[in-house]
């Protein structure tokens, strides 16, 4: 008898526990998420005042979903000229917008933008800040264009990449941005 | 004690031989607890004298010329266990015994060797028993049960192995530790059974979904996780300690445990261990961040007598895994480049430290179980138990996030069943059982990361009857039903760009219940303009499954088991919801909502042999499953990081064929070998291409030398070929931004053949009368060979393990 009364105890107890454990109808909170990079604006300003300022933007808006980016090109660039160039990062799933250049620049070790010119197109690329430790950083860079020509212009941003290095090749890291634009300078 | 009560009654005897004349008699009958039969040849003696007798034909048995008085009778039988009964004679008195002749079942005999019992009449089994546990102390379960043939392991590095048999793994693998079904996220590839090998002591294991006892599910099988058993009678204290030195992670780990007998069937155990292991290496360099640090303890007491008991228990796992530093890829380039360096990205110096990604990993079991006996009839069994598991992922993340989980889920399980087994015929034993389920997972928002595995509640009902007939000495028959119900209940957010591309809107628009706006979710509103939409998916599935086979055994030399197996598998909450990005894979996994239940026709043979000096055993078998649910690449899609394949979820029909076959030779007193050759191949008849991740051939040599007089003295060398996986199915085309344009990625080729060496010798010593020593040192991947195995996910990033010298020492106490 007392065996059944240990067993009857049991039973309660695990009814117990699915009962009360079954008390949430509420709905789930949504997840922002804080670390995805939507927007990538690269402005090239020329040199010396004047000329056209030309935008480069990428934009996913749903990040790892399917949607792909979509690019926009504000111009042609103009030829031998030098670009001051500026990337930021935005992430517009928040609202107002997050603005990751910042978060990047912070750790600025970690991380390294690299731009690959293709495609025929006549330009060349030179990094305009760096790390504490004087390697490339490159949300900041300049941007020097001859002759006339139709081609590409790429963005990595590599995370945790061997610093220094000699470019893409033996950066290593993860790869946190990877664009190509196509660019005509006339 | 005893000695004592004999001196009282001898006392007693001899104060009544004065008094009266001894004229009494003691007369009555020995029966079979369960059927009631008589038993003959049972020993009845009268504890203190000299007086024996046997039962007769009907069981029947006299004592003549008895003085009345209070007597100890000591009943045993070949078949039984031995019992004391205390009686009091006045005058002619008679008795009716009862003895319990099934041994196995009373669990008080002390396993040895290969005593292990089966789960089932006609499936094909095996078992692992405690010695070879303890060989892989440091390793995990999964390591140890590629010991057996037909069991291969799907591995992330080195520390987290899933079992897989005959090809199968995950969800369709059920893991039973000490009777509660583990509830542990197996769904995930890199998520490993949390267990502490530490904590078990024998090991079953069914090839197929037979032991409907345990779950209609197991389309690859069950792995039965069991403790020792223990002589329940006699007031006993012992234990085990095992210290571990490995060479290769530089470290090691220590267990204990230590077992409380009180001699009214109470009893206490208790179990601890911890591992603790650096970087591993590989041949030529050090796998970086592949530590792990890992613990687990266990409590248990109860009650245990022949006719009821219970116990409680509670165990808990604890353990944080590094994973490869290489292996976090950030695009499908990254990926490609990985692939084609042939060695990793990122070798650092050796560390104990666990950087990320690492994953954590909390367990916490709880049981409560009890039995009781009833004459004549059977034996009836309840128990509820109770699981958490907590899993963090960490992952290399931007910011001050390092610290911030990228996966925390939180799964509760309660489990309540209860079975009954009528055993009351020799020759028929029948089982039928209940099981309720709820189960609870939460996929905590904190970390800022969309959820993979969405917040969901899942209610299952099973209830089974299985029924054994023995024909005659050499033939016995099974069958088995069981039905299962599951409910699972999801919250889920979707991307609205998921969600449409999915098609989900021309059959899914009646289970959305909310829109995200502004990051709150406005109830009963469907925006596809928002960028977020939760949905309430409620599923329900009603499975079927059934078995039957035969066995035919002629003597302990020869046996034949023919069986068939019907089971069906509900999909998992990852096969229906998985959505998100997989940074070890550089890949987006999706489920699918319209996935239904898998169904599996399994037909296995066994046969074994066994002669003067060799034996053999033999086990072919052909596994039809419909429906089969597998993830495979389907697409591209392209994101700001640049492109990546999608895979997903789908099904297919799959054949898979195959044979493990085992023997050995003993050539002398001394030396002997033993062998091993596993097969499978898997098809998917739908598309007619190989299944992917199917375990390559592979066969096992081992020559042993032994000799008892030397201190128990055990050496042996084992070959381990691992053929290569020759059917795989293609590669796919990706594009590559760096290369700015389609290109094959190598995802599906497979590495080369290899050949492994190791070496592993053991010793005993005595210390004393109840302590043994233990020695032993292994040696595995002797001639530290550079390999890459199939079925490692981490075999794009890097090469395997190199050389490791393992050193052991046991103490029996």
């Amino acid at each position: 008898m007392k065996t059944l009364k240990f067993l009857s105890m049991f039973a309660f107890l695990g009814l117990f526990l699915v009962s009360c454990s079954d008390d949430d109808d509420d709905n789930p909170d949504p997840v922002n998420e804080e670390e995805v990079i939507t927007t990538m604006t690269i402005t090239l300003t020329p040199q010396g005042g004047g000329g056209t300022v030309v935008t480069l933007v990428t934009r996913d808006i749903d990040g790892d979903g399917p949607g792909a980016p979509v690019d926009d090109v504000s111009g042609s660039l103009a030829e031998n000229t030098v670009y001051d160039g500026a990337i930021v990062l935005l992430n517009e799933t928040e609202t107002p917008p997050e603005n990751v250049t910042e978060e990047v620049e912070d750790e600025d070790d970690e991380h390294q933008f690299f731009y690959v010119v293709g495609g025929g197109l006549n330009a060349t690329t030179e990094y305009a800040n760096f790390d504490g430790d004087g390697n490339p950083l490159g949300t900041e860079f300049t941007l020097t264009t001859t002759t006339a020509s139709t081609g590409t212009l790429q963005f990595v941003l590599r995370h945790e990449p061997t610093k220094p290095n000699t470019g893409l090749g033996d950066a290593g890291g993860d790869t946190d941005i990877e664009r190509t634009f196509d660019v005509t300078i006339e | 004690m005893r000695f004592f009560i004999c001196y009282m009654l001898l006392l007693c005897s001899l104060a009544n031989v004065v008094a009266q004349d001894c004229t009494s008699s003691l007369g009555g009958r020995v029966l079979d607890y369960h059927n009631s039969t008589a038993l003959v040849k049972a020993t009845i003696l009268i504890v203190g004298t000299q007086k024996q007798v046997y039962s007769d034909e009907k069981g029947n048995f006299t004592f003549n010329r008895l003085c009345d008085g209070s007597y100890e009778l000591e009943v045993s039988h070949p078949l039984c266990a031995t019992r004391i009964i205390p009686i009091t004679v006045a005058g002619n008195t008679s008795i009716e015994i009862r003895l319990e002749h099934h041994l196995e079942e009373l669990e008080e005999v002390q396993v040895v060797g290969d005593a292990i019992p089966n789960k089932t009449n006609s499936a094909q089994e095996a078992t692992l028993t405690s010695e070879t546990l303890e060989k892989f102390s440091t390793a995990s379960l999964g390591d140890a049960l590629r010991e057996l043939g037909g069991v291969s392991s799907l591995n992330t590095g080195a520390n987290i192995v899933k079992p897989a048999i005959h090809g199968l793994t995950g969800s369709r693998v059920l893991i039973l530790n000490d009777g509660v079904r583990m509830q542990d996220m197996e769904w995930g590839d890199e998520h490993a059974p949390n267990v502490d090998i530490n904590a078990i002591e024998s090991v079953s294991l069914v090839k197929g979904a037979s032991a409907l006892k345990y779950g209609g599910d197991a389309i690859g099988g069950v792995v039965l996780l069991e403790q020792g058993i223990f002589p329940v009678t006699k007031d006993t204290l012992f234990g085990k300690t095992l210290l571990n030195g490995v060479s290769n992670g530089r470290g090691g780990n220590i267990s204990s445990s230590i077992t409380k007998v009180f001699n009214k069937g109470w009893y206490l155990k208790g179990q601890g261990s911890y591992k603790r292991l650096g970087d591993q290496e590989a041949p030529d360099y050090i796998l970086s961040n592949t530590g792990i640090q890992e613990f687990g303890a266990s409590l248990a007491f109860g009650k245990r007598l022949f006719e009821w008991g219970f116990g409680a228990k509670y165990a808990y796992y604890d353990a944080e895994i590094a994973i490869l530093r290489a292996s976090h890829v950030g695009n499908v380039d990254d990926l490609i480049r990985a692939i084609n360096s042939g060695q990793p990205q990122i070798i650092e110096p050796f560390t104990y430290d666990i950087a990320n990604p690492r994953q954590q990993v909390r367990h916490h079991l709880g049981k409560l179980h009890a039995y009781k006996r009833f004459e004549g009839l059977g034996k009836w069994s309840v128990q509820y138990d109770f699981q958490s598991n907590r899993r963090f992922e960490f992952d290399v993340r931007r910011g001050d996030r390092d610290n911030q989980a990228a996966l925390d889920l939180e799964l509760t399980t309660h489990t309540i069943a209860t079975d009954f087994r009528w055993d009351a015929k020799d020759d028929f034993t029948l089982d039928v059982g209940l099981l309720g389920r709820y189960q609870d997972n939460f996929a905590n928002p904190d970390t800022d990361v969309r959820r993979l595995i969405p917040d969901y509640e899942r209610y299952d009902f099973g209830s089974f009857v299985t029924g054994e007939y023995r024909i005659n000495d050499q033939w016995t028959l099974d069958v088995g039903i069981r039905y299962d119900f599951s409910q699972i209940d999801a919250k889920k957010f979707y991307q609205t760009s998921r969600w449409l591309t999915q098609g989900y809107n021309v059959d899914f628009e009646d289970i959305i219940i909310g829109t995200v706006v502004d990051g709150e979710v406005v109830d009963g509103l469907i925006d596809y303009n928002a960028q977020q939409i939760l949905t309430n998916p409620i599923f329900d599935f009603h499975n079927i499954s059934t078995t039957a086979g035969i066995q035919f055994s002629q003597n302990n030399n020869s046996t034949f088991k023919f069986n068939y197996a019907l089971s069906q598998r509900a999909p998992n909450s990852a096969e229906l919801f998985s959505d998100g990005l997989h940074h070890s894979a550089a890949r987006i996994e999706l489920g699918d909502l319209r996935i239904n239940s898998e169904t599996s026709h399994k037909f296995a043979l066994f046969q074994e042999k066994s002669f003067k000096n060799w034996g053999f055993i033999l086990e072919p078998y052909a596994h039809f499953v419909s429906n089969f649910i597998l993830l495979e690449p389907t697409d591209l899609e392209f994101t700001i990081r640049g492109a990546f394949p999608v895979w997903s979820y789908r099904q297919t029909d799959v054949r898979l064929l195959g044979f493990d076959s085992s023997a050995y030779i003993n050539w002398t007193n001394t030396w002997s070998t033993e062998h091993q050759f596993a097969l499978v191949k898997g098809n998917d008849l739908d598309n007619d291409i190989p299944v992917i991740n199917i375990p390559a051939a592979n066969l096992q040599n081992k020559l042993i030398f032994r000799k008892p007089e030397w201190n128990d003295l055990e050496l042996s060398l084992r070959s381990n070929y691992v053929f290569r996986q020759n059917e795989t199915p293609p590669n796919i085309m990706v594009f590559s931004a760096e290369q700015g344009e389609m290109v094959l990625l190598e995802i599906n080729t497979p590495p080369d053949a290899y050949h492994l060496f190791d070496f592993y010798g053991t010793m005993q010593f005595g210390l004393g009368d109840t302590t043994t020593l233990t020695t032993s040192l292994g040696v595995n991947n002797i001639l530290n060979t550079t390999y890459r195995e199939y079925l490692n996910r981490q075999r794009f990033f890097a090469d395997d393990l190199g050389r490791n010298i393992l050193l052991q020492l046991k103490l029996n106490y």
